[in-house]
C-alpha cells in the first residue's frame, strides 16, 4: 500500500512537476472505551476526505494524505497523551483529527499538541470549557459546544410547556459541562432545577441516586449522561419506580441502545443531537454508503469536515507547517467564498489555487464561530411508538 | 392519606430496593465469608467467580429460550441457573488444583493467597470477557412487575407510585432459600459439621479424621454456587455487565467484615447494613417530610450526603466498626 502510495506520489510528482510530498494525518478517537461503538464510523469519515484529496491529484501539487490511528480511550487522559505523543514525535503527523471527549481532548491539546505546535480538530469534543481555553489558536472543532446545547434544550423544554425538571449528569467534563450550561440556560429563561446530582458511570446499581431524583421531582428527568453506561441505569431505575414519567435526552442518550432496550416505555419523551440536513448532508450519506459504512451514524460527518478543514487549511496556506496553516482554517471554513460540499475537495484545492476564496460547508454545514467551533445544528427527536422520529432541526 | 403517602415513598425508593440490593449482597458476602473461614484467605476473585458464573448462566438461558423452554411468568434464567453453577464449580475446582493447592500444600501465609487470588481475578475477568463479552446484556424475561407504579397509583389513589419487580421477589425468596439450605447444611449434615470443625481448628478436625481435601473441595462448590445465584440474581434485577461485578466486591468485602468476617450470620446482617445505609443516608427526605408535616414545604433537599458519595458511606461504617469492634458485629475471626 505504502509502495503504491509513494509510486502514486512519485507520478504526480513527474506529471504535475511540482514538489509533492506524503502528508500524514492523525486520527485520534476513542477506539476502546465508553464510546467505542462510534469511533470507527468516525475514523472512516476523516479517512474518506483524506482518500478524497489524495485522489484528486491536487492537493498540495499532487500530495499523497496517510491516516494514521491512534485510540484516545475516550476516558483516560494519560493515554490519550501517549497516543497523541506518539502520533506527532513518532509517526511526525501534520495535523489532528481529534480527540473524542472532552476531558482526554484538553489533556492531549494542553500536553502535547500545544507544546509541539500541533493543530487538533476535534469532531465531537463538546465540553463548554473548551471555547475558553488558551489554545495558541491550534485547536477547532466541527461540533457545538454544549453550552449551546443547553440552549437549545431549553427552548425544546418550554415549548413542551415544562416548567420544572430535575437533572442527573454523568461525572466527567462532558456531562459536568453540559449539565451546567443547561442549568444556567433553564434558569435563566424561568424554569425550575429542582437537583442538578451527578452519577458515576458503571456502577452496580442506581437505586440512591433515583431515590434523591424522585423525591426532589419535577416534571420531567433531564439524562445528561451515556446511553451504553449509567444513563441507561438511571433511566431504567426512573421508569420502574414510577417516579418520572417524561424524559430528556441529550446527545449522549440518543442512541440505537436507547431504542433497542426501552423502546415503547419512553414514548413521549424526546431530546436533541448535534447534526445537520441538507445537500452537504445527503451526499456524505451517499459517499459514505458507496464506501461501506454508515454515514448517518453520530459525528461521523463532523470527522469528515475535521479532516477536510485541515487539508484546506493546508492548501490555503500552501503549507503543511501547522503553525502557518493554523491561520487560514477560519478563512476557509467560512463565508465569503464559494461553497464546498463533500466530494468536492477537488474542486476547493482548483480554487485556492486560482486564489479564489473558498466557504466550506461540508457534511455538517460547517460554520465556524467564536475561538473555532462549529455554530451548529441540532436534530429534535421525540420517541414515538418506540422509534426515535426526527421533529425538525434547529 | 399524607402519611400513606410518605410511607410509599419511604417504601418505593428505600425498602424495596435496599431490601433487593441487601439481599444480592448477602448472598455475595457470604461466598467471601465461607472461604476466609474455611480456607483462610479473602478471594479477591470472587466478584469474577459472580460474573463468569452469571455469563454461563446467560448462555444457557439463550439456549433454553432458543428451544423455547421457559418458565411461565419466571425468568428462565432460574431454570438455566443449575447448569451455570455446576460449570462454575468445575471452574474454581480447576482453579483450586492448578494455582491454590500448591500454597496450601507449603502453608503460605494469609495475604500470599490473597494475592494469588487477586490474580486468578484477573485471568477469570478475561475468560468472563472473551466468553460474553463486554456489552450490557438484559436477560430477565417473564411478567417484569408484582405490583406496577401506575397501576397501584390507579387501585389506591395515592399521589405516589409504588413498583415492586418480579427480580426483587425472586431475589429475595431465593436469597432466603439458600440462607436455609446453608445452615441447615452447615448444623445438620456430617459434611457441614465437619466444615465447621476444620474452620474452628484446622489441627484438631485433621486429628479426628476429617478429610481436608474433601472440606476444601465442598467450600469451593458452595462458594461458586452462591457466587453464581448472587450474580445472577443481581443480573436479572439490574443488567449484566462484566465490568459491574468487579465493582461489586467493594460493598461485598464491606458487608462481610461488618457482619464479623468467617461468620455466615454476619454476612447477611452485613449485607443488608450496606444496603440500607447506602440507599438510606443519600435519599433526599424532602418529599416525606412534606407530607408528614402539615403546611410546610422543605427549602433544601434534606439529603444528608449527596449520591457520588454513596460508596463512603460503606467505607465509613466499615471503618467505625473496625476501630470499635475489630470481629465484626456478629463474633467472627478479626481481621
Amino acid at each position: 500500500m505504502k509502495k503504491l502510495l509513494l509510486a502514486t506520489a512519485a507520478a504526480a510528482l513527474t506529471a504535475g512537476g511540482a514538489f509533492a510530498e506524503d502528508v500524514k494525518l492523525g486520527i485520534s478517537l476513542g477506539f476502546t472505551g465508553p464510546l467505542e461503538s462510534m469511533s470507527p464510523t468516525m475514523a472512516q469519515g476523516a479517512e474518506l476526505a483524506m482518500k478524497e484529496a489524495t485522489d484528486s491529484g491536487k492537493f498540495m501539487g499532487g500530495a499523497t494524505v496517510t491516516p494514521v490511528r491512534g485510540d484516545s480511550t475516550c476516558v483516560d487522559a494519560a493515554a490519550a497523551t501517549a497516543t497523541v505523543e506518539r502520533l506527532i514525535t513518532a509517526e511526525g503527523v501534520k495535523g489532528i483529527v481529534g480527540g473524542m471527549c472532552s476531558g482526554e481532548t484538553t489533556a492531549s491539546l494542553q500536553n502535547v499538541a500545544m507544546p509541539n505546535g500541533m493543530v487538533m480538530i476535534s469532531p465531537s469534543a463538546t465540553s463548554p470549557a473548551l471555547s475558553t481555553l488558551d489554545d495558541n489558536g491550534l485547536f477547532f472543532r466541527t461540533s457545538p459546544s454544549d453550552a449551546r446545547q443547553g440552549q437549545v434544550m431549553t427552548e425544546i423544554i418550554m415549548e413542551h410547556g415544562i416548567k420544572s425538571v430535575a437533572l442527573t449528569y454523568t461525572n466527567n467534563d462532558y456531562g459536568k459541562g453540559l449539565a451546567d450550561s443547561f442549568a444556567e440556560a433553564f434558569t435563566a429563561a424561568g424554569g425550575t432545577v429542582t437537583i442538578n446530582a451527578a452519577h458515576e458511570d458503571g456502577k452496580a446499581d442506581y437505586a440512591a441516586e433515583v431515590g434523591a431524583l424522585a423525591s426532589a421531582g419535577g416534571d420531567a428527568l433531564v439524562i445528561a449522561g451515556y446511553v451504553d453506561q449509567g444513563g441507561s441505569g438511571i433511566l431504567r431505575g426512573a421508569l420502574d419506580s414510577g417516579a418520572f414519567e417524561t424524559f430528556v435526552f441529550p446527545d449522549g442518550m440518543v442512541g440505537a441502545t436507547l431504542q433497542d432496550n426501552f423502546g415503547a416505555e419512553v414514548n413521549g419523551s424526546f431530546g436533541q443531537i448535534p447534526s445537520s440536513e441538507g445537500a452537504g448532508k445527503d451526499k456524505f450519506i451517499e459517499m459514505a454508503t458507496a464506501a461501506g459504512f454508515d454515514g448517518t451514524s453520530v459525528y461521523s460527518s463532523e470527522a469528515y469536515d475535521a479532516a477536510a478543514l485541515i487539508m484546506l487549511g493546508m492548501a490555503a496556506a500552501g503549507s503543511t507547517d501547522p503553525n502557518v496553516y493554523k491561520e487560514k482554517i477560519m478563512d476557509v471554513a467560512n463565508a465569503p467564498g464559494e461553497p464546498i460540499l463533500p466530494g468536492e475537495l477537488g474542486k476547493a484545492f482548483e480554487l485556492i489555487a486560482a486564489g479564489q476564496d473558498i466557504d466550506y460547508q461540508g457534511a455538517s454545514s460547517v460554520e465556524l464561530i467564536g475561538a473555532g467551533e462549529s455554530s451548529g445544528t441540532f436534530r429534535e427527536i421525540e420517541i414515538k411508538d418506540g422509534k426515535i422520529e426526527t421533529v425538525k432541526y434547529r | 392519606m399524607e402519611f400513606l403517602n410518605a410511607l410509599v415513598a419511604i417504601l418505593n425508593y428505600v425498602v424495596v430496593p435496599a431490601t433487593a440490593y441487601g439481599a444480592q449482597l448477602a448472598l455475595g458476602a457470604l461466598g467471601v465469608t465461607l472461604i476466609y473461614g474455611i480456607l483462610r484467605f479473602s478471594n479477591f476473585a470472587h466478584g469474577d467467580t459472580m460474573a463468569f458464573g452469571t455469563g454461563i448462566t446467560i448462555i444457557v438461558t439463550w439456549g433454553l429460550q432458543a428451544l423455547g423452554i421457559g418458565l411461565g411468568p419466571l425468568p428462565t434464567a432460574l431454570l438455566a441457573l443449575p447448569f451455570g453453577i455446576a460449570i462454575t464449580a468445575a471452574l474454581v475446582l480447576a482453579t483450586d488444583r492448578v494455582v491454590y493447592r500448591y500454597y496450601r500444600k507449603v502453608k503460605t501465609a494469609p495475604v500470599i493467597l490473597t494475592m494469588v487470588s487477586v490474580g486468578v481475578m484477573f485471568v477469570m475477568n478475561g475468560v468472563t470477557r472473551l466468553l460474553i463479552g463486554v456489552d450490557e446484556i438484559q436477560f430477565a424475561d417473564g411478567e417484569r412487575f408484582v405490583v406496577a407504579a401506575r397501576a397501584f397509583k390507579a387501585a389506591t389513589g395515592l399521589n405516589e407510585p409504588l413498583a415492586i419487580r418480579t427480580t426483587q421477589v425472586i431475589t429475595v425468596v431465593v436469597a432466603g432459600l439458600v440462607v436455609w439450605a446453608l445452615f441447615w447444611f452447615l448444623a445438620r449434615t456430617r459434611t457441614g459439621k465437619s466444615m465447621r470443625a476444620f474452620s474452628d481448628n484446622e489441627d484438631l478436625a485433621l486429628l479426628s479424621g476429617i478429610n481436608p481435601n474433601r472440606v476444601v473441595a465442598v467450600t469451593w462448590i458452595i462458594a461458586a454456587a452462591l457466587a453464581t445465584t448472587a450474580g445472577t440474581l443481581y443480573g436479572l434485577d439490574k443488567s449484566f455487565k462484566a465490568f459491574n461485578y468487579f465493582q461489586l466486591l467493594l460493598p461485598i468485602f464491606a458487608a462481610a467484615i461488618v457482619g464479623g468476617l468467617g461468620n455466615p450470620l454476619g454476612a447477611i446482617a452485613g449485607g443488608f447494613v450496606i444496603a440500607f445505609s447506602e440507599v438510606g443516608v443519600t435519599y433526599a427526605w424532602k418529599k416525606v417530610a412534606t407530607y408528614l408535616i402539615p403546611n410546610w414545604e422543605a427549602e433544601g433537599l434534606m439529603q444528608l450526603l449527596s449520591t457520588e458519595y454513596k460508596f463512603a458511606v460503606s467505607f465509613a461504617i466499615l471503618i467505625i466498626v473496625l476501630l470499635f469492634k475489630p470481629t465484626g458485629l456478629f463474633k467472627g475471626k478479626s481481621v
